[in-house]
């Protein structure tokens, strides 16, 4: 991975005014998000706000109505989801969906299918195995044995990889203890030193505004607020909403 | 009985649903893989075995008799071709009549309908062309060389197409297991089978999985139809219907989805059936005849699914939420 940058900001995705349908059901309407390079992102609202449609149209796994998605200028708009992967754009999704019946090893492996050359998909492996020891101790039991807090490490270092330029990570901490939620968002954190720029959907908006640089608040498929994290936490109306009272 | 007629008739019998159970197994892939990407039971799957048998035994009776090739080269050149055509009508099938209904999000009743659809056709279609040539039910040419007997115990001997089919089945069986566990395209498609959102996020074009899945079935099923018709002598356009429906069977026993367990249903169902064929006729006198045996052997069907209904291999299914 590359080293962190301190360069001036330069978008390295872009979301431009996009709408999504489910049926007849218009889950997102004029979303417009923009992730610079080396930023962690995050995109915060309560249950059902639209925040996975959101991540799942930026991977191209739902068709766009209208609107556009750049990845380093370049639109992704009829570029399949298993060519998105190549141009640099990893997505952990909801539930992490690990595969079950593949060992930790063979997932990992499944992360490197787009990758040719078998040397590079053992540095990876190793890579990986370091950053993640304890997925290292479960490297040949099944995905479903391992614990929640496993399985999304394993969800993660399966999407890193694919060495992407950017990380799109869907609820992270769901259905963890509190301490494995420290220990993803710590992840979280070491993954964008590392240089990988950083997409996340979160409810728990408290840890996620902790850890990134600026935030957008969904609700009902609009963005409704947007700002630095430091803003938005400070912000009373979104500490009433999505911070619980402090 | 004696016990001494029940050893000597035992080796044959054995051997006979050995193969039988390798070529069930062989079908029985066809079925499971395309269920495990798709969730689909192909029954269109059966005719796609009968449409190779009926190329294979076309090939070997109009172009290649006669050739001064090896019978078992002859056999193999058959075999190929018929693996061929089956592969290339399961992958139309795929391309023309699934693939349209997953993308217009058809309800999963359409795509079975349409399976049952494709299988008339194939049936009704085979019949015309080959009425058009005279009569549809096609003998396999007479070809010696697989009618050499060799010894299996002291007083008993097996035909050479029995050493034959065992070989070719079982190389079949062997490679595929290899393909899927071992190589990159068939971890690819036990991804696509275990979660096909999680598949194509990896980079995996689900798309041309389901499609290589439905070509590797079908040339199996070709191959299993060029081995049938070889084993029992002919070939006509329904002849797929009950050899399909044993094989789709033998992967609900194994576990439908799970590709060890259809290879274990096959020989198990093979083995049941041969067994029961021979030994209940003798044990009541004829009383119940061979023509029964598909009584016992859907009997013991329906008896290991009432104690294990995911099948002998199948894993009970986590819901997705």
């Amino acid at each position: 991975m590359m080293d962190a940058s301190e360069s001036p900001a330069r978008p390295l995705l872009e979301v431009r005014n996009i709408d999504v349908f489910y049926g007849a059901i218009h889950a997102i309407r004029d979303l417009s998000v923009v992730v610079n390079e080396g930023e962690i992102v995050t995109l915060i609202g309560s249950n059902g706000a639209g925040k996975t449609t959101a991540l799942g149209a930026i991977s191209r796994l739902l068709p766009i109505r209208s609107g556009d998605v750049l990845l380093d200028g370049r639109s992704l708009r009829s570029v399949p989801p298993h060519d998105v992967v190549r141009r640099g754009l990893a997505h952990v999704p909801e539930r992490r969906r690990i595969f079950a019946d593949l060992t930790v090893i063979e997932n990992l492996e499944m992360g490197a299918f787009t990758v040719g050359s078998k040397a590079d998909i053992a540095s990876r492996m190793t890579e990986m195995l370091e950053l993640f020891p304890r997925l290292a101790e479960r490297r040949k039991q099944f995905g479903g044995t391992l614990s929640g807090g496993e399985q999304q490490m394993l969800a993660v270092a399966r999407a890193l990889m694919q060495h992407p330029r950017i990380l799109l990570l869907d609820e992270p901490s769901m259905g963890l203890s509190p301490l494995f939620v420290e220990r993803i968002f710590d992840i979280i954190e070491t993954i964008n030193k590392r240089g990988v720029t950083i997409l996340l959907v979160e409810q728990n908006a408290h840890m996620a505004l902790a850890i990134a640089d600026r935030g957008y608040v969904l609700k009902n498929g609009t963005i409704v607020d947007q700002g630095s994290a430091a803003r938005l936490r400070s912000d009373e109306s979104i500490q009433a909403a999505y911070l619980g009272a402090h | 009985m004696s016990f001494q007629l029940a050893l000597e008739l035992l080796p044959p019998t054995l051997a006979d649903g050995l193969i039988l159970g390798l070529l069930y197994a062989t079908i029985a892939l066809g079925y499971t893989m395309v269920y495990g990407v798709l969730g689909l039971i192909n029954f269109a799957h059966s005719e796609i075995f009968m449409v190779g048998a009926v190329v294979a035994v076309e090939l070997l009776t109009y172009v290649l008799a006669g050739s001064p090739l090896h019978p078992v080269l002859q056999l193999a050149l058959a075999m190929i071709v018929a693996a061929a055509v089956s592969a290339a009508l399961a992958g139309l099938a795929e391309r023309v009549a699934y693939r349209p209904l997953r993308r217009s999000n058809a309800p999963k009743l359409a795509p079975l309908i349409t399976a049952i659809g494709i299988s008339l056709f194939l049936q009704d279609a085979v019949r015309f062309v080959e009425s058009l040539f005279g009569q549809f039910i096609r003998p396999f040419p007479s070809m010696p060389f697989f009618d050499i007997p060799l010894p299996l115990t002291p007083n008993d001997s097996i035909p050479m197409k029995s050493v034959v089919i065992l070989i070719a089945a079982g190389a079949m069986l062997v490679g595929l297991r290899y393909t899927v566990n071992q190589t990159r395209l068939g971890k690819a498609i036990r991804a696509v089978a275990t979660d096909r959102m999680a598949a194509s996020l990896m980079g995996i074009d689900v798309n041309r999985i389901v499609m290589l899945t439905f070509l590797i079935g079908g040339a199996l099923a070709g191959v299993a139809g060029t081995l049938y018709a070889l084993q029992f002598g002919r070939v006509d356009p329904f002849s797929g219907f009950i050899p399909g429906l044993k094989a789709f069977t033998a992967a609900v026993l194994g576990g439908i989805g799970s590709i060890p367990g259809a290879m274990v249903g096959g020989i198990v169902l093979g083995l049941i059936e041969m067994l029961i064929g021979t030994f209940v006729p003798i044990l009541t006198n004829n009383a119940i005849g061979t023509e029964y045996k598909d009584i016992f052997a859907f009997g013991i069907l329906i008896l290991i699914l009432i104690f294990k209904p995911t099948g002998l291999l199948g894993r009970p299914s986590t819901e997705k939420v």
